[in-house]
Parts: structure tokens; sequence; C-alpha cells
């Protein structure tokens, strides 16, 4: 049974599609456009009580939340494919550890930079320049953390790739686009993890598929 | 007898409660390690160290340190799985899931807005900062169509994740117990029937009401 997803295109539905591609799981994707509204149908809402993307269904199985989602096949398949969730229940602890700081610190920042200005641009409605030069600012903070615990792994969790990187994938990729990818490249162990992980296979391929925000 | 986990943080923080609540529903005993944030002690270079966002809680065992209450609180459920309260979590994948979708709602649609009228409502007159009034309308708002959610959710289920107490349920603990208990705002849970109900049972838990009365101003200890 392939694992059927909805709303891919957008940033958390990437999330999604790139664990899936590390898994090696078959999924079929069904477009849902937020900029139209189609979030807010019935019809999806049945699916997504909350209106917003990803969700998936998995034969009779409805599971929304990309965090949660990413959890439960790198966990459903973990003897296959790419092993996002460490060795032990301490690696285990680590990578949830920094997918929790992805979740809580990581992404409230840059997608207030995402909604602010990208998204406003779309829409055409007025971005709020304080809430991008306190968001840039935090972002900056987050980043130096980083920098400090890169220095001493390869990657967030350990020395293996983990669900905690691979959660920064997609909304990081729009800093590109908004013209502030110098946050990345003026931290050298940032840069570096940036260019690893942004440079694997799963990533290439999703990331070079239709983002529609931009269009 | 295991030695004590260590949990650092003021057991008034949200944050620290929910791991504190975790802790007691599965029988782990712990120390509870204080740091005191009027003084800026969470963002001086000792508590860096073990921290580096500046912020509570941390937690050490004898193999790991971690910090993040969610993290935290999943690590303890998968390490301490054969003690206490074993329907917390699931071992079965697709009840798994569930439980961490919702604790995913609670982290991503419920905290924001709830965690926003927490600060404002109940900790900033204590710091006797200014209330923005501006977030306390929009995070309202925000908040009251997330419960709009839950009253249906719970309309079709006893708890969040299905017929059983979850972690999901237990995230949601230390906002909703400041917004019913020191705020104006808790109408927003009672006044909804299944929220109403739903809040009514967890809050009745023996591990809440154990963390809650920590939450109580301490009495000086005798010499």
């Amino acid at each position: 049974m392939v694992v059927k997803l909805y709303g891919p295109d957008f940033a958390a539905g990437k999330r999604v599609l790139v664990c899936l591609i590390e898994k090696e799981v078959e999924f079929e994707t069904v477009p849902i456009d937020i900029i139209k509204g189609q979030n807010k149908d019935p019809d999806f809402l049945n699916l997504q009580p909350f209106g917003v993307i990803p969700v998936i269904q998995d034969g009779d199985y409805t599971l929304f939340e990309s965090r949660a989602i990413i959890r439960y096949y790198a966990e459903k398949y973990k003897s296959q494919g790419t092993d996002l969730l460490g060795k032990s229940i301490e690696e285990r602890g680590a990578v949830e550890q920094w997918l929790e700081v992805e979740a809580q610190n990581y992404h409230p920042a840059i997608y207030t930079l995402a909604m602010e200005i990208l998204f406003a641009r779309k829409k055409g409605t007025p971005s709020d320049a304080k809430a991008i030069e306190e968001s840039e600012k935090k972002l900056g903070k987050v980043l130096d953390i980083y920098e400090e615990r890169l220095s001493k792994r390869k990657y967030l969790a350990g020395d293996f790739f983990s669900l905690a990187d691979l959660s920064h994938l997609p909304l990081t990729k729009y800093l590109a686009d908004m013209g502030k990818m110098y946050l990345i490249e003026e931290r050298k162990h940032v840069k570096a993890w940036w260019n690893d992980i942004s440079n694997r296979p799963s990533w290439k391929k999703v990331s070079s598929s239709r983002w529609p925000v931009l269009e | 007898m295991a030695t004590p986990v260590k949990v650092y943080g003021p057991p008034m923080s949200t944050a620290v409660s929910r791991v504190l609540a975790c802790l007691l529903e599965k029988d782990v005993n712990f120390q509870l390690i204080p740091v005191d944030m009027s003084k800026g002690e969470h963002k001086k270079p000792d508590y860096l160290k073990i921290q580096p966002f500046g912020q509570v809680p941390s937690f050490q065992d004898e193999s790991i340190s971690l910090f993040e209450s969610r993290a935290i609180c999943r690590y303890v459920l998968e390490k301490y799985a054969n003690q206490g309260n074993k329907r917390l979590y699931s071992t079965n994948p697709l009840e798994k899931a569930s439980i961490e979708q919702w604790v995913e709602a609670e982290g991503q649609s419920f905290n924001p807005p709830s965690s926003a009228l927490v600060f404002q409502l109940a900790f900033a007159p204590r710091m006797k900062l200014k209330q923005d009034m501006g977030v306390i309308k929009q995070s309202e708002e925000k908040l009251n169509k997330v419960l709009d959610v839950y009253e249906q959710r719970l309309g079709e289920s006893r708890f969040l994740a299905g017929d059983e107490f979850t972690l999901a349920d237990l995230s949601h603990l230390p906002n909703t117990q400041y917004l019913v208990s020191v705020t104006d705002k808790g109408e927003m849970f009672t006044k909804r029937k299944n929220v109403g109900r739903w809040w009514s049972e967890i809050s009745g838990r023996d591990s809440w009401k154990k963390v809650v009365d920590l939450q109580k101003p301490q009495p000086p200890k005798s010499a």
C-alpha cells in the first residue's frame, strides 16, 4: 500500500518527503493549494482539522504534523534505508533533543521570516519590518549555538545524520530565496553542515521540484 | 535503589512542570535542583554549559544530559518503559504515532498562543513588566480556534490520542493550569463541554496534583 501525502509542495510537506525517500518508502502526492485556501475546504479539514499541511493517509490510517509523521516512518522502517534515529536509547534521546530544538527554537524564527518576506510578497500583503528584524536576530543567536555544537560533532545529535538534521532542510532552503544565506555561510561549521545535508540525494530530489510560494 | 535523576529549574516553569509530571507518572525518583531565574542564573556560564539556550529544564541521569521538556519526556518514557504508568506511550506503532501527532499539535498549535497568554497574564504582572494587549488579543483568538478543534476531537474520544491518558494530554497540563487557575481565560476551557470534561479529568490525576503542590512557595526548611 502506497503512502498518500497531501500538500507536499510546501516546507513541512517537504520535510516528510525527504524522510520517505531516505527510508525508501513508496509514496504518491496530492497537491493542496494553500494560496487558494484549499486547506480550509471541508474535505481537507476532515483529514486535518487544524487546516494545515501536510497530512498522510496510509491505508485506513491518517496522520498529521510533519514531525510526528517522520518519527513514525523512521521507526516503522528502522531496518531499511538510512537509520535516522540512532542506535541506542541515549542516541535517540539526543535526536529528540535537537528535533525539539528545531521545532521550538529554530522553526518559529525562520518561519516568521519566510511568512513576512516570501508569503507576504506572494499574497501582496504588507510585511512587518519589526518582526523580520527580531526574527533574524533570534535566528542568529540559535545559529551561534549550532556553530558551537557543530564544531564538536559532525551532525546535531552526534556523528550520524538524523531526523534532527533532516528537519532543518525545508525552511533553511528559503534563506537563499530571501537573500539571507549569509546567516549560514558566515558560520564555518554551520556552513559545512548545511553543505553536507543539502547535498544528500534525497534532498536534491525534493528541492528540485516546485516551490509554489515563489512563482 | 536507583540514583535519583536530576531536573534543573524552578517547578513553576511550565516546561519544568511538564517533565515533573512525566517523572511522577513513571515513578522515577528525582532531585529538583533550583535555578534562580530572577537572578539570571539560567544565563550564567555554569548553566549554559548544560543548556546552551539558557532555558529550563535541563535533565541528567547516569547515562545522559538532555534538554527540551518534550524530548526529556520521550526519553524517560523509553528508558523507564517497564515501570510506573505504562500507557503514557505505546509500543504499538500506530498508537504511538497518534500520541506523537497530538504532542506535536500541542507543541506547534496549542503552545504558542497559550504560553504567550501565560506569560502576559500570569508572569508579566509578577515581573512588573508591561502587558502587550495586542499579543493578548491575538493569542486569545488563536487559542480559541485551536480549542474548537480540541472540542470536536474530545467529542470523539475520551483523551486526545484515544481512550487512554497519554503523553499527548500530559503535555497540555502546564499552560492550562496557569490559564485556569490564575487568569480570567480559564473559561476558554471550562465553557467548552468536552474540553472542560477533559481538563477536569487530566488535572485531577494524583501526579498533577503533586506537581501543583511543588509549584506552591515552599515553607523555609527549619534548621
